[in-house]
């Protein structure tokens, strides 16, 4: 299975379109981060508002830690769009390149590839969410040092300084969550089709009207709005509560890890059915 | 010739929603065999040979390789198997010789560098293996394409039309290597092709298939030559020829006479002594066509596919 996914691997990262994720990750961050650094104290003004009337806010409420929580905020609703670009590709790309008969006909079960697929479209959307975490904070430190993190989420919290990093951390893993979530919904659509396209633009699709019928007050919508996993893409802010709410992050750990064990079930399933045509 | 079985298929059946791609297929490859897997295109041919490396799966039928059944001990057999499924693909990125780092790392756990270089070299693609496939020639992929089916060494080599775009040159080649591995190397080898010299030159055995059945099946040899000849003469005055045949064996072995050719059922060996006995009785032949039944059957449902 390591040199399946090994191999799997290489396959992702010799292709052009795997880097255009890291490129665009690259050049949100620098821009957010560039456009921050000019504007300057005006960016934290838009947070604190009011309250920096009422409060004398001292020490360096610019820095590192509140510039990644921004960036995450802002970035982490388009990278669906970025990760669907791989995931969309692993299993129609193979039908594609007409690749099939080459890899199935070699002493592997059905079952190995497709895992071995599957795992690797997570472990791109770990990496892809591993470079926005490293890009965000190492630039950061070295744009805008380090302090303590103020957020506005139910009032306004400010986090010491040795109470941010561990919240940084879960809180990128769960958002690496999310986007498996997303991997996983593309590399079903991969498997049902020859040609990429499909997947990608499915995927999306699926995102965007999930995420409308999360957001409309609808009573109906509502409802199943518990069940929808574009509802849980912002829970990474889950561990910036003051006080964490483990009900809710095992909620959305469980409807996450659910969406995600799901798809690949039904994909391995017409994966090993499918009859290799291509 | 060792009789071993090494592929076994019963009653092999594909449907295709309303189309049925292969009907009812029996067929039998013994060890040391160069079978030749014969059809017009559409026949079935590829389709087959797709259930055979568990591609696609039967409708209802059987298929054993090396006495094992595809269905329980896959993996076992693809370990000896090496196979050309239709026209060669790969990863267009990768270099020839990465993508056969992979495949036989797929096939066989490590593979040397040595053996991916013997492999390119084998194929006449030595000094390419740094180049990228999308750079390659359809013919080039083809020459790749036996290289990975031979990588790992297999015992069963099942070629789905190898020679397809190669030129002359590399269809002489690639005969003569499947020759050489089947007389020096006791590889079996399926070869599916849709033309019938090729079979003629490399196969011991074949079959020829027509919309998913099995017309023809038994030993090149006995099917190809020890069948009578459909032979044409032409000559230069049919009245003439007819005449000096009337009351002679000949006349009986006329099958039809058009224009001024005269076509005869005639055994290989008397095709000499008629023209000799049209010469001595002044009838000037231009041409002798010889045609053979089977020749001309396979030609007739491959013009009939079109």
């Amino acid at each position: 299975m390591t040199t399946l996914i090994n191999i799997e691997l290489y396959k992702i990262f010799k292709k052009w379109r795997t880097y255009i994720s890291f490129i665009a990750v690259t050049l949100l961050v620098l821009l957010i981060q560039l456009a921050i650094s000019i504007s300057g104290r005006d960016a934290t003004r838009g947070l604190t508002g009011q309250l920096s009337n009422s409060f004398v806010m001292v020490g360096n409420l610019l820095n590192a830690y509140f510039v990644s929580y921004l960036i995450l905020n802002f970035v982490i609703v388009n990278v669906p769009f970025l990760i669907v670009l791989v995931a969309g590709d692993m299993l129609a790309g193979e039908a594609t390149a007409g690749t099939y008969r080459v890899l199935l006909t070699r002493p592997v079960s059905r079952f190995q590839v497709v895992l071995s697929k599957f795992l690797s479209s997570l472990i791109y959307s770990y990496l892809l969410i591993l470079w926005l975490a490293v890009l965000s904070i190492v630039l950061g430190i070295v744009l805008f040092g380090t302090g303590e993190l103020i957020v506005l989420q139910k009032g306004l919290i400010i986090f010491a300084k040795d109470d941010i990093i561990w919240r940084f951390i879960l809180a990128y893993f769960m958002a690496g969550l999310s986007m498996s979530t997303v991997a996983a919904l593309a590399f079903f659509f991969s498997s049902l089709v020859e040609n990429a396209i499909g997947p990608i633009i499915t995927a999306l699709a699926i995102i965007i009207v999930f995420t409308i019928i999360s957001a409309v007050p609808i009573d109906f919508f509502q409802v199943i709005k518990p069940y929808l996993f574009t509802n849980y893409m912002f829970s990474w802010r889950l561990f910036f509560d003051g006080t964490l709410n483990y009900v809710e992050i095992i909620k959305s750990v469980s409807v996450l890890l659910a969406h995600i064990v799901v798809l690949f079930g039904i994909t391995a399933y017409i994966f090993e059915k499918k009859d290799i045509l291509s | 010739m060792n009789e071993e079985k090494v592929i076994e298929i019963l009653g092999l059946t594909k449907k295709f929603k309303s189309l049925t791609a292969v009907n009812d297929l029996d067929l039998t490859v013994y060890k040391g065999d160069v079978f030749g897997f014969l059809g017009p295109n559409g026949a079935g041919k590829s389709t087959t040979i797709r259930m055979m490396l568990s591609l696609i799966s039967p409708t209802s039928g059987t298929i054993k390789i090396f006495g094992k059944s595809l269905i329980s001990e896959r993996n076992e057999i693809l370990k000896r198997v090496g196979a050309i499924v239709e026209k060669p693909d790969f990863y267009k990125t990768l270099t020839a010789y990465k993508n056969l780092s992979i495949l036989g790392r797929l096939s066989m756990g490590e593979v040397s560098r040595k053996k991916i270089m013997e492999m390119l070299e084998l194929v006449g693609l030595d000094k390419r293996y740094k180049s990228k496939v999308k750079t390659f020639s359809h013919g080039m992929k083809q020459r790749l394409g036996i290289a990975q089916a031979l990588l790992h060494d297999p015992d069963l080599i099942v070629l789905d039309e190898p020679t397809t775009g190669l030129d002359p040159q590399g269809m002489k080649e690639i005969r003569d290597l499947l020759i050489l591995l089947s007389r020096e190397k006791g590889k079996t080898i399926f070869l599916s092709s849709h033309i019938l010299s090729e079979i003629e030159i490399v196969a011991n055995r074949m079959i020829i298939l027509d919309k998913g059945k099995k017309v023809v099946e038994g030993k090149v040899g006995e099917l190809l030559n020890k069948n009578k000849l459909k032979v044409t003469f032409e000559v230069n005055d049919i009245n003439s020829a007819k005449n000096i045949l009337d009351n002679t064996v000949w006349k009986d072995k006329i099958y039809s006479s058009i224009d001024n050719k005269m076509v005869f059922i005639l055994e290989p060996e008397n095709i000499s002594s008629l023209n000799k006995y049209f010469v001595e009785n002044n009838v000037a032949v231009s041409a002798v066509i010889p045609t053979r039944s089977l020749e001309e059957y396979f030609l007739n449902i491959t013009d009939k596919s079109k």
